[in-house]
């Protein structure tokens, strides 16, 4: 077996290639939905900060006091073939899991941001977040029931997104449906792909030629 | 003695072997250069498994790269470690040479969308 060796990665002989797709939104607006809908959901644990584990380290007075700090998160893996998988993350919602979305956006393909119409704002930090760092994203509008429902377009103004990014109508519960999401969102980066030396690079502020929207906030 | 005795702990209890423990007290690897992103692959040597100083976590992380390469990301899911106690570990086993570490696959540096086209085709088999 060709051996890869350490250091250089992708260098002819990799034997796997996983790239990495983030699924953000508020709370409640159907990550894990989506990721469970597309893909195997497995479980990872995480910690905030294992120093703060190690800081207790003279106590020696049992287990009677909880003192992990492990948290749990959720993944869902899909195997396109034999060596190339598909990750996706749903970005932890709460204040308290901030420190795990540098890890999870670095290197990342791109994001599908969900939004509720009946609650748009909870996914603008989301938005700010990926345009500010170019990563490139779809936004998913998830139909819930009951819901009024919005023309695409409506939610590309109200979000002020770029004209290239696209707005997609999805039902995170459906399989079919989230797949198309992630079909767009995949269709969208090579879209970008051949411009991407420049884009990212040089020109951070101009992404397909047009003038980045000013910031409402 | 023992047999008599009812379990007094559960998974609620926290971790049996705290996770200093499983590191020897260290929060991070000593490869401080070496962060073994999410989806960075690791693949185990094959003698590595036999070697007898390995502490029981590290067995289990040699063993589940085995075969394949794995992610960071299954390593740690598969062990039921936490992320960091096997960051830990992998630098360990990277230090003794035990295991080979690829860097991920940047997509802004993939020399051409043929794997993006390849994603989308198997999304659509799926």
């Amino acid at each position: 077996m060709a051996s890869v060796h350490s250091d250089h990665g992708a260098n002819g002989a990799n034997p796997l290639v996983a790239l990495k797709i983030l699924i953000a939104g508020g709370f409640g607006v159907g990550k894990t939905t989506l990721v469970s809908s597309v893909s195997e959901i497995r479980p990872l644990r995480t910690e905030e900060s294992l120093t703060g584990a190690s800081q207790v380290v003279d106590k020696l007075d049992g287990v009677e006091q909880k003192t992990t700090t492990t948290v749990a998160m959720d993944f869902g893996r899909i195997t396109i073939r034999d060596g190339l998988c598909l990750y996706l993350f749903g970005t932890p919602g709460q204040d308290r899991f901030w420190f795990m979305w540098d890890e999870l956006t670095r290197g990342a393909l791109g994001a599908v941001v969900l939004a509720d119409t009946r609650r748009l704002e909870d996914c603008f930090p989301a938005v700010d977040y990926f345009e500010h760092r170019n990563i490139p994203f779809v936004v998913g509008v998830n139909c819930f029931d009951g819901a009024r429902r919005y023309m695409q377009d409506s939610v590309r103004k109200a979000l002020d997104l770029d004209e290239a990014t696209p707005v997609v109508m999805l039902d995170a519960r459906d399989r079919d449906s989230g797949k198309e999401v992630l079909i767009t969102l995949v269709e969208h980066v090579s879209t970008l792909h051949p411009g991407s030396q420049a884009r990212l690079s040089t020109a951070t502020q101009t992404k397909g030629g047009l003038p980045k929207r000013p910031l409402k906030r | 003695m023992s047999d008599s005795t009812p379990q007094w702990y559960d998974d609620e209890a926290g971790p049996l072997v705290r996770l200093f423990a499983m590191t020897a007290g260290r929060a991070r690897s000593k490869n401080s250069d070496e962060t073994f992103d999410l989806m960075a692959t690791v693949e185990a040597d094959a003698s590595a498994y036999d070697v007898p100083t390995l502490s029981p976590e590290q067995r289990i992380i040699l063993r589940i790269c085995l075969r394949h390469p794995q992610t960071v990301t299954d390593i740690a899911s598969e062990s039921n470690l936490p992320l960091g106690v096997v960051r830990v570990l992998l630098g360990d086993l990277m230090e003794a040479g035990h295991i080979r570490v690829s860097r991920p696959v940047q997509p802004t540096q993939l020399p051409d969308t043929r794997i993006l086209r390849e994603v989308i085709d198997g999304l659509r088999a799926l």
